[in-house]
Formats: C-alpha cells, sequence, structure tokens
C-alpha cells in the first residue's frame, strides 16, 4: 500500500535519513523502533509529508506521489497520524474536535459527523467524555480522542508517532488496547514506539531503524527470536534488561 | 481652585453636550478598534507568510506608524486626502487612527499567532486540512484568545487617542471640554469633567474586554 525508496532527507548538514526502502502492505502493522536520532520519527512524517523528502520515491497505493504537483491535503486524508503530544485543539470539545475535519474538509452533513463521533468515542470507550473540554482530560484520554478524530476520516493508513512517550505509566496500557484493538481489525498501521512489549505482541513486521538506516527489516517472530543484524542483537540485549 | 459644588454643577450643566461628545468618542473608537483588527490581521498574516516580498511590506509598515507622531499621521491624512478629495471629518480621523491601531495589534496578534503550538497546525495538515483552513479554525482563534489581554490594552489606549481628533475639530470630549473650559475662563473645571468620562469610559471598556476574557476562557487553557 505504500512504498520508499530510496529515500534520503537531510536538515542541513545533518543527513537524517539514509537510502530509506520500506513497504507496508494492506492490514500490516509495522512497527519503527531505534534510538532516538534513529529518524523513526522523520520517516513516519515523510509518509504524510509532513517532512519533505529529499529524493527518493514515495508510492501511495501505486501512485508515485509528487509533492511538488499533487494535492497533498486529499493525500492526507487518507493517512491519519497520531502524536505524541496528542495535539488536540483545545478551544474545542471532544466532540468538536472529532467532527470538524469531516465538515470542514469533506462536507460532511453536521448530524451525521456527530453521529459518526458518537460511534468513534464508544469504540475508545469515552463516550460520557463528548461535551468535555481536552484540558480535563487525562493524558490517556487526550490520545483516544486523538486516535477518534484521525479515523473519523476513514483513513486507510493510520500513523502513531510515539503515541505513548509523553504517557504517564499506568495511562499507557489503555491506549494501547485501543491501538490493539485497531490492528485486529486490520487497519494499516506503522507505529513509531518505544513499546517492545506492544511491537511484539501486536507488530506484522518490525524495522529497526539506527543513525539513518534500516538494520533490520523482519517479521515480529524473526526480530526478536532470531535477529540477524550484529547491531539488532545489541539494541535488542540493552532493552530486554529493563 | 474650584470647589466641589461648582464643579458638580458645572458636571450636570453640561451633560447633554459632553454626552452627546461621548458618542462621538465612541464612534471613533469603535470604528478605529474595528478596522484596526481587520488591518492588524491583515499585516501580521503578511508577516508570517513567509514570503519576502509581503514580509517587508508588513516591516514598512509597521515601520512608518510606529515611527511617527499619531497627531503628524492625522494631520497628514486629514489635509493630504482632502486635497485629493472630500474626506468627511470623521473617516479622516477614524481611518488614520484604525491605520495606527493596525501596525500596534499587528504587532500583537503575530506574537500570539506564533506562540500557538506548531502542533496545532501539524495535527490540522494532518487532518486534510489546508494551511488556510487551519488558520482560520484552529490558530487564530486560539491566537485572539492569547492576544485579548494586549489588545485591551491597546484598546484603551486607542479611545485615549481618539482625543487628538480634536485637532481637525471633531466635537469629541478632549475638544467639547478645551472649547466651554476656554468660553467660560474656567479651564480646569472642564479639564476634570472630561477626565472623570475618560475614566467612566475606560472602566466600561475594560469590563466588556473581561467579561470577553472569561466566556472565551471556557475551554480552560
Amino acid at each position: 500500500m505504500i512504498r520508499i525508496n530510496h529515500l534520503n532527507k537531510s536538515f542541513g548538514d545533518l543527513h537524517v535519513l539514509k537510502n530509506i526502502d520500506l513497504t507496508v502492505y494492506e492490514s500490516d502493522v509495522v512497527c519503527l523502533i531505534g534510538s532516538s536520532g534513529s529518524g523513526k520519527s522523520t520517516l513516519l512524517r515523510c509518509l504524510n509529508f509532513l517532512e519533505k523528502k529529499d529524493n527518493g520515491n514515495i508510492i501511495i497505493e501505486g501512485i508515485e506521489v509528487n509533492p511538488r504537483t499533487d494535492n497533498l491535503n486529499k493525500i492526507r486524508e487518507k493517512v491519519g497520524m497520531v502524536f505524541q503530544n496528542f495535539n488536540l485543539f483545545p478551544h474545542k470539545t471532544v466532540l468538536e474536535n472529532i467532527i470538524e475535519a469531516p465538515m470542514m474538509v469533506k462536507g460532511v452533513d453536521k448530524e451525521k459527523a456527530i453521529f459518526k463521533a458518537k460511534q468513534l468515542l464508544q469504540k475508545v470507550d469515552l463516550e460520557d467524555k463528548a461535551d468535555v473540554y481536552p484540558s480535563k482530560l487525562s493524558g490517556g484520554q487526550k490520545q483516544r480522542v486523538a486516535i477518534a478524530r484521525a479515523l473519523a476520516m476513514e483513513p486507510d493508513i493510520m500513523l502513531f508517532d510515539e503515541p505513548t512517550s509523553a504517557l504517564d505509566p499506568e495511562l499507557v496500557g489503555e491506549v494501547l488496547t485501543t491501538m490493539k484493538d485497531l490492528a485486529e481489525e486490520g487497519m494499516t498501521m506503522v507505529v513509531v514506539t518505544h513499546e517492545m512489549g506492544f511491537a511484539k505482541e501486536v507488530a506484522d513486521r518490525i524495522a529497526y531503524m539506527h543513525d539513518g538506516k534500516i538494520i533490520e527489516h523482519a517479521t515480529s517472530e524473526q526480530f526478536f527470536n532470531h535477529p540477524k543484524e550484529e547491531r539488532t542483537r545489541e539494541f535488542l540485549k540493552a532493552t530486554m534488561l529493563k | 481652585m474650584p470647589s466641589f459644588s461648582h464643579f458638580f454643577n458645572i458636571l450636570t450643566e453640561t451633560k447633554g453636550v459632553f454626552l452627546k461628545a461621548m458618542l462621538l468618542t465612541l464612534e471613533l473608537t469603535a470604528v478605529s478598534i474595528i478596522l484596526g483588527i481587520v488591518i492588524g490581521l491583515i499585516f501580521a498574516l503578511l508577516k508570517n507568510s513567509k514570503i519576502k516580498v509581503l514580509e517587508l511590506i508588513s516591516d514598512a509598515y509597521v515601520y512608518l506608524v510606529r515611527g511617527t507622531p499619531l497627531i503628524v499621521q492625522i494631520f497628514i491624512l486629514y489635509f493630504g486626502i482632502s486635497g485629493i478629495f472630500l474626506l468627511p471629518d470623521f473617516w479622516a480621523a477614524s481611518i488614520a487612527l484604525a491605520l495606527h491601531n493596525g501596525a500596534y495589534i499587528s504587532e500583537i496578534l503575530r506574537g500570539a499567532i506564533q506562540a500557538v503550538d506548531k502542533g496545532q497546525l501539524e495535527a490540522g495538515r494532518s487532518l486534510g486540512m489546508t494551511k488556510a483552513l487551519t488558520l482560520r479554525r484552529i490558530i487564530l482563534p486560539q491566537a485572539f484568545r492569547r492576544a485579548l489581554p494586549p489588545l485591551g490594552n491597546q484598546f484603551i489606549i486607542s479611545l485615549k487617542d481618539s482625543s487628538l481628533a480634536a485637532f481637525i475639530s471633531m466635537n469629541e470630549l478632549f475638544n467639547v471640554a478645551t472649547t466651554l473650559g476656554s468660553n467660560n475662563f474656567d479651564e480646569m473645571t472642564y479639564l476634570l469633567i472630561v477626565a472623570v468620562y475618560y475614566l467612566l469610559l475606560v472602566a466600561l471598556l475594560t469590563f466588556i474586554v473581561n467579561r470577553i476574557e472569561l466566556k472565551l476562557a471556557v475551554s480552560d487553557r
């Protein structure tokens, strides 16, 4: 569904993504893991063109995207994103947050949008918070609203940029559960995360990144049980020994 | 020194004249604020546009307005424009005031817009919203909320600036006070009276701005 060929990106002198090749198939759950600075977030953000690649191809559903000429807004309607810091709209209620984009971008009728929003809130277990402002929610609740908001646009693929990194430990579980449910429903997901347990349990494939390159890319089973690369082994050793 | 009873007598006697003048002061202020916000918003967006030429235009405007006294700007507009075509006093004064306000308001709004978290723009864009839509629905509402205290301050300044319209013969509060004062050889009393009127207006304006702040704070920034 999304294929990346020879992607390169630099921020000034810093070469952050080096010749990245990656394919994400429909209903795949791919976890990007690695230490800070490995380029995983940047790679994720290139997928919805929040970051602009320097060169390489990004092919979505068989069609190569040309950022200069194509309508990126249309593409972003199909690619949902969930941020580490939630980025909920603070001046709008939970319900208003969720109906905003469908109404403003897709022209969905208000009643329909509200109906769908309430369904999504049920799905993330927050129906009673519809008229609450984000400032009154816990981190875990905010992130679940953020997931509902992204899902309201009915995307084909969901990107998660360290969705639980800003959460208190006891709130992480509820978000991971929501993500796991989403995966089981067949959503295509690319997740940047430090949650190894989640990756092991839910991911179909893992891409381990270090210093701008994908060091190892394998099925979850292969990655955790029979890692091929030395660096991968070192990384796994360091993270498992917590 | 005028006595208290003298002061109160004149205050009540001149009620009608001053209330009429106060209305004019309010009209000048209101127009200059509303136009000032529109102008300020335009130039704030130009400055944030990341297009060099537009940024320079905004810089030039702010520099010119902040670099010259308001009274000079009023005179230039009044005497200058009326050489070209007939502009009613009221509009000469309010446009000059609006252009003046606009520069300060543009700086206030520019800062407020930049202060909105970058993640808000990213969230909007990731949902397929265009930059313009995100600006309009997500960023500007938050920016205005942030900008209310300094904007409220600017409104009060603008109210007092309206007194300079006296110098192009508009019968707002200050002009009426000085005219009546010199006619009656009692400048002090009339100046004190007009000061009271200004104090009342500023109190009213402050109250209104506070109410707006409270109402917008419902979402509990």
